[in-house]
């Protein structure tokens, strides 16, 4: 077992958003999160690489156990290191070029001299199809391809996990696709996933599990194929009945 | 008018030598006063530092709610009755500074505050550390946001050097008074002066349009 989280609690105030989230991932393992708005899906994504801190949860990376609430700087450090995080909006670095959003997070960690980070970069920027525009600032580029120059800074420091929150969400719908070719060629090559995606063909077509979220709990988890022929609870039965209602329209 | 073309001639020359003797390098003096005050100002309310933060607050409260003048009177003249020695350049320079640091650190909080702070999380996400998303990533960009009111800044302070010539230092402006004084034509002296002014800042002012135009190469700053 690759990733292993349990018990992950959170609170905002009065809204506890994240009741107790188990999740089991092996490597080589792409995992949809689904859920209505509001379900908990981006905190619970957040939590496990400590952008949020959880109230409560252990997180086991690769056999060393964590603890979600309490763990030190050094730690998050490690975790961190093993994971990357595609964001809703991107999120690039608006100063710098695509080359050099993509090397920065090697060099200014001390993880890779300069050489080596600019070949690690092209390589994954090779792999997300944006090798070409390397000299192009972010404010220059469609979302689309920022999404991907997000991506390969991601891939470049080698993750053993990607974890995407809503990656193709603000795209204008013919920008989505090429968004999506890039995560599942990653997909196809063994990369582990965990991608909370509104996209139900992607979800269907590419992951090997789901894990569905509902009001901060996880109503259900299961294999992809059986989730989408015969959903266990009722939850997962409408929500997929009202995904396939919207697409159908 | 030979009379007056005289003291022209003679005037402008000196008071011209006082603004680069002394305005300029006043100014640019405090002017860096300020600015590393408003960095440092800026990034404890950023971070959102506890104790540092409020006292960051009252700083930027006090500073703004009174006038220069009597700062430099208050630092100049009061101080030394609780036995704190002043000298008057190093007080014109700390002041000037220090009063201008203030609204400089307002502006400069507000851009950070501007720049998306996803990129201070997608920074986090690649291992990077606090201190160096802030280097690489938040200050260059809240600087190119802030650079138009820190411009404004530098043209203000070079006119309120004026002002410390109140703390008996002789600069531009004191000179000008003195000859004018001298010369019962203070009509001359004031507009010579006020020229001289008008000059630097209009240099300055140019100067920034150049810097504005070679920092726009990302695209017209954040988006
Ligand atoms: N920083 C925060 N402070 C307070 N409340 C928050 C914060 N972040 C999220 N929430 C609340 O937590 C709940 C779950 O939010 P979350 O973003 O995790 O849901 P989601 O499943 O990702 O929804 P969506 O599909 O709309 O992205 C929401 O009610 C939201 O308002
Ligand atoms: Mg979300």
């Amino acid at each position: 077992m690759m990733l292993e989280v349990s018990g992950v609690t959170k609170t905002f105030g009065e809204n506890t958003v994240l009741r107790g989230i188990d999740l089991f991932v092996e490597k080589g393992d792409v995992v949809a999160i689904l859920g209505p708005s509001g379900s908990g899906k981006t905190t619970f994504l957040r939590c496990l690489n400590f952008l949020e801190r959880a109230d409560s949860g252990r997180l086991v990376f690769d056999g060393e156990v964590f603890d979600l609430r309490t763990a030190g700087k050094k730690e998050i450090a490690r975790v961190r290191r093993k994971t990357a995080f595609v964001f809703q909006n991107y999120n690039l670095f608006l100063n710098k070029t695509v080359l050099q959003n993509v090397t920065l997070g090697l060099t200014a960690s001390g993880r890779m001299p300069r050489a080596e980070a600019k070949d690690a970069a092209l390589a994954a920027l090779e792999r997300v199809g944006m090798a070409d525009r390397l000299s192009a600032y972010p404010s220059e580029l469609s979302g689309g391809q920022q999404q991907r120059v997000a991506i390969a800074r991601g891939l470049a420091s080698g993750p053993e996990i990607i974890y995407f929150d809503e990656p193709t969400s603000a795209l204008d719908p013919e920008l989505i696709g090429e968004v999506l070719d890039v995560m599942r060629a990653l997909a196809r090559d063994g990369m582990t996933m965990l991608v909370v995606t509104h996209e139900m063909e992607f979800a269907r077509g590419v992951s090997n599990r789901v894990l569905f979220m509902e009001n901060g709990a996880a109503v259900e988890s299961a294999p992809t194929d059986a989730f989408f022929r015969e959903p266990k609870t009722e939850r997962s039965r409408e929500f997929i009945r009202s995904i396939l209602h919207k697409d159908g329209e | 008018m030979e009379r007056i073309w005289r003291i022209i001639t003679e005037s402008f020359p000196l008071l011209l030598e006082f603004g680069i003797k002394f305005t300029i390098p006043i100014t640019i003096a405090s002017f860096a006063v300020a600015f590393l005050l408003s960095v440092f100002v800026a990034l404890a309310q950023y971070a959102k530092t506890p104790v540092l933060r409020q006292l960051c607050r009252v700083y930027i409260w006090v500073i703004r709610g009174t006038p220069l003048l009597v700062q430099l009177f208050l630092v100049y003249y009061g101080l030394p009755k609780l036995g704190i020695i002043t000298e008057k350049y190093s007080t014109a320079i700390l002041v000037l500074g220090i009063n201008e640091g203030a609204y400089m650190a307002e502006s400069l909080r507000g851009a950070l505050e501007a720049v998306p702070r996803g990129q201070l999380e997608a920074g986090l996400c690649v291992s990077m550390t606090y201190p160096k998303i802030m280097w690489h990533v938040v200050l260059p960009q809240a600087f190119r946001t802030v650079f138009p009111a820190f411009s404004n800044s530098f043209i203000a302070m070079l006119k309120e050097t004026s002002l410390i010539k109140s703390i008996t230092i002789i600069e531009m402006f004191r000179q000008a008074e003195i000859i004018a004084a001298r010369e019962y034509e203070p009509l001359v002296l004031y507009t010579e002066v006020a020229l001289i002014y008008l000059a630097f800042c209009s240099v300055l002012t140019l100067l920034q349009r150049r810097l504005e135009k070679r920092l726009d190469h990302y695209g017209g700053g954040v988006k």
